[in-house]
């Protein structure tokens, strides 16, 4: 393990921010904090860069012990890369300056190689000598990236690197960015409350919430398998559905029959996940439901629907099938994991 | 420097800047009998008087000025306006006594466009340039400047969008002026003019030359003329008072920014003023230029010349004590300055913040006031010194009253917010990211200091340094009240020139510190230039 977080907690005058949050990253592996803002992400991420003490558990990295609760080995010493949010470039540095700041102790060559190779890995050798007020924002998002990674830290760590972008280059510098830390074999963790970007970028995301970790699992997993509502509700569209157990083992929702995902007693109340793409549209389909609002999607129209029964659901709709509010359509279940959770009583 | 010895200083600056408050006010506790009674009935409604009229006149004086001149060059385009808009600025370099005696020795019945008239043409009206209307005219003149940087700011940073959307509901844009650009400048206007009356309150030099009875001089007068310090503080609390009004007005002026922060938008196109109107703006701005630096510093040339014999040692010895007082004041102040920033950077505690702004209020306090409350504590301490000396049979030196360090405490205290200011904006821009990115980059604190902190400090610290650098060359009452012995500077020398009505000796020290005074305008000038190319790329 290249990162392993057990069990900790950080607490700022008898506030909890963090508790029993763990974790574990494999060398070269990208791991990313997910959740709304105020979950205790950035502090996570902070604890690990050694800028919070813990109050319970222990960081390591690379097997070494950094911080265990009265003892924090200094920011300066853990060999962690970070990349903050605001990029917090040196204005009075170039380019160039910037990524050599951590590179101190080289000799001139090899300073200088380094700072090659790492503008190399960005791509922007061509802009080497200016500074960062000359840079667009991309470009500077990619300086620190190259600033952070150039004394070859044993972990990088980024807190929400991409949200001072516009959404295109967003998309395009996660991609790149992924890229660019799998070239270079880094294990990476990343902070940021965008479940797209977190799924474009990470092996491992973990979905934070009221200061601990509820998932930590890879993309598809938490979206196919959340373990928890809180899971279920923050991670893609749905809308639970309650259902109730039946004698054979399955599953009675409103509008059909569902095999169990685990085994429960007959009778026992449950609630549904179902996402917008486990409902069919079928015009030949008995059930009909009303729809209630859309939102037109380019490729496809995601429908708010509502049953007879009262239940609301949501489908995603090949946008030729264009219907107006307040018209009932035919819809089926057409689901291939089915998540149940009892209901709350 | 940790975190203790910060809070130990701020709490000894908070405790200097205290203590001569402290001391003007208890001067209540032990009333002079006969002395206030005659105080009471003759000096201080006249002294009242003579300030409120001050503070009026000045008043509306620098708004007129600073406004119009701010609309005519922010918003308009008539000849000369590129020149005119920095050229304005210029009076900023002349203190107020400087130009009080200049106007004297211009306008007098014996000065040369008297004499010339009546060369000309037999006689020659009155200028009643002595009196309350002349002070009024040269304060004026020197302090506009105050309200012409900050309007011509809001002017320029409030962007066409307002106006844009009043001409869209139907005004004009002399309309637009009135109901729209001048109501959204007015908090800045407000904290311009506020400045103003703080430096009318606290002016020494300009009213002396008048022989204009103000607080600042009745305590002089007070302190030298009947050297009863009881009144001298007397008077002090009560020009105190008169200062805490204005700074509670600028106080209020800053919030209201706050909350009206004019987002910038895009320079408005300038108004292109008919053809009469374009020479009549050029006029006005030439005018006030003239009269404010152009015709004064000629003047001030031509005297100096004609006394240029008094270019001898002792003008050099003059020279060199402003230039150590000012040294060795900039240097104290700076670092002061740098330790309160660094005090107040991260979140302090709530006791130490309020500490820490507290002293920057210091600049409101009148030099006067603080000669007079730090005299007293001085002279007390050196006598208890003095009694130890003599307890061990040793006849010890004063150790504080008569020496420049006290001089330097009442420094600190009046310029320490000159000195923090600078240094406030350059760190403004190291965020906690940056420290803690260098930190991540495996820097120690001190070597992000001197890789970091140094390189983004170094404008603003020099910026610091060149600003309390001249003004204590150009501070007059502090230097005057408190000066050792023999320590005359060039401020005292003109003062000493001016009450002997000698104009052309008192001009070769003023040229120097109108020279002096021109660096800071210009160092201003090149920033608000930069600011503006940065903003236009």
């Amino acid at each position: 393990m290249q990162l392993e977080v057990s069990d900790i907690q950080v607490a700022f005058g008898g506030n909890t921010i963090l508790d029993h949050l763990s974790l574990a990253l494999e060398t070269g592996e990208i791991g990313c904090l997910l959740g709304a803002s105020g979950c205790g992400k950035t502090t996570a991420l902070r604890a690990i860069a050694g800028f919070e003490a813990v109050t319970q558990g222990r960081i390591l990295i690379g097997g070494q012990e950094i911080s265990r609760p009265g003892w924090t080995l200094a920011p300066q010493r853990r060999r962690v890369g970070m990349v903050f949010q605001d990029y917090a470039l040196f204005p009075h540095l170039s380019a160039a300056q910037n990524i050599a700041f951590g590179l101190r102790h080289l000799s001139r060559d090899d300073k200088r190689r380094r700072v090659a190779e790492m503008l190399d890995l960005v791509g922007l050798a061509a802009v080497a000598h200016h500074y960062p007020h000359q840079l667009s924002g991309g470009q500077q998002q990619r300086v620190a990236v190259a600033r952070a990674l150039a004394p070859d830290p044993a972990l990088l760590l980024m807190d929400e690197p991409f949200s001072n972008l516009d959404v295109e280059l967003r998309e395009r510098l996660s991609v790149e960015v992924r890229a660019i830390l799998k070239a270079a074999g880094t294990t990476a963790l990343l902070v940021t409350h965008d479940q797209h970007e977190a799924f474009a970028i990470a092996d491992r995301v973990g979905l934070m919430s009221d200061g601990r970790i509820e998932q930590w699992d890879t993309p598809y997993n938490l979206y196919h398998h959340p373990r928890s509502r809180t899971v279920a509700r923050f991670i893609g569209q749905g809308v639970l559905v309650p259902g109730e157990v039946l004698e054979n083992g399955r599953i009675r929702v409103p509008m059909g029959e569902l095999p169990a995902p685990m085994a429960l007693t007959a009778g026992t109340a449950v609630d549904v996940l179902l996402r917008p793409d486990d409902i069919i549209h079928d015009d030949t389909s008995p059930l009909k439901a009303t729809i209630t609002a859309k939102a037109f999607r380019g490729a496809s129209i995601l429908y708010s629907l509502e049953l007879p029964c009262g239940t609301r659901l949501l489908a995603l709709v090949p946008s030729h099938h264009n219907h107006a509010i307040g018209e009932a359509i035919g819809v089926r279940l057409d689901t291939q994991h089915v998540v149940a959770f009892p209901a709350s009583a | 420097m940790s975190k203790r010895q910060q809070t130990l200083i701020i709490f000894a600056l908070a405790a200097l800047t205290l203590l001569p408050l402290a001391v003007i006010f208890s001067s209540f506790a032990s009333p002079q009998g006969d002395i206030w009674a005659h105080f009471g009935e003759f000096v201080l409604p006249r002294l009242m008087l003579n300030t409120l009229w001050l503070l009026l006149g000045v008043g509306i004086g620098t708004a007129l000025l600073g406004i119009s001149l701010a609309w005519l060059t922010a918003a308009c385009e008539f000849p000369g306006r590129r020149w005119l808009t920095w050229a304005l600025l210029l009076p900023l370099a002349v203190p107020g006594y400087v130009l009080g005696f200049v106007m004297i020795g211009l306008l007098d019945y014996t000065g040369p466009l008297q004499t010339l008239m009546r060369d000309t043409f037999g006689s020659a009206p009155q200028i009643p340039i002595r009196s309350r209307g002349g002070v009024i005219l040269v304060m004026a003149l020197t302090l506009y400047p105050y309200v012409y940087l900050v309007s011509r700011n809001a002017f320029l940073t409030q962007g066409k969008r307002a106006l844009e959307a009043a001409q869209t509901l139907g005004l004009s844009r002399w309309q637009g002026f009135f109901r729209v650009a001048l109501p959204m400048a007015r908090p800045w206007i407000a904290g311009g003019l506020a400045l103003v009356l703080m430096e009318t309150l606290a002016d020494f030099g300009t009213v002396v030359v008048f022989n204009y009875d103000t607080f600042t001089t009745a305590i002089y007068r007070a302190w030298f003329g009947m050297f009863n310090l009881e009144a001298a503080s007397q008077l002090a609390s009560l020009l105190v008072i008169l200062v805490f009004l204005a700074l509670l007005l600028e106080q209020r002026s800053r919030r209201g920014q706050r909350f009206s922060g004019g987002s910038r938008g895009d320079r408005s196109e300038r108004i292109n003023l008919g053809p009469v109107a374009r020479w009549l703006a050029f006029a006005w701005c030439v005018l006030v230029f003239c009269a404010a630096i152009a015709v004064p510093l000629g003047q001030l040339l031509i005297w100096a010349w004609q006394s240029r014999a008094d270019m001898d040692t002792r003008y050099l010895g003059f020279l060199y004590h402003s230039l150590i007082l000012s040294l060795s004041g900039a240097l104290v102040v700076v670092v002061l300055g740098l330790t309160l920033n660094y005090a107040l950077r991260r979140s302090p505690g709530r006791l130490i913040n309020a500490a820490g702004r507290f002293v920057i209020l210091g600049y409101a306090i009148p030099g006067t006031v603080l000669a007079v409350g730090f005299y007293l504590p001085v002279t007390w301490l050196d006598g208890l010194w003095m009694d130890l000396g003599r307890y061990f049979e040793q006849r010890w030196q004063p150790l504080l009253g008569g020496t420049i360090t006290a001089m330097l405490l009442a420094y600190a205290v009046r310029f320490l917010a000159v000195g923090y200011h600078p240094v406030e904006a350059a760190l403004h821009r190291i965020t906690a990211n940056m420290d803690e990115a260098a930190k991540s980059l495996g820097s120690s604190s001190r070597d992000t200091l001197t890789r970091v902190h140094l390189p983004l400090l170094r404008g603003g610290i020099a910026t610091a340094a060149v600003l309390v650098f001249v003004d204590i060359m150009k501070e007059m009452p502090i230097t005057l009240m408190t000066r050792p012995f023999g320590w005359d500077t060039l401020a005292v020398r003109i003062f000493e020139m001016t009450s002997e009505g000698e104009w052309q000796r008192a001009a070769l020290p003023a040229v120097t510190l109108v020279v002096a005074g021109l660096i800071p305008v210009l160092l201003l000038m090149r920033t608000t230039e930069e600011t503006s190319t940065r903003n236009a790329t």
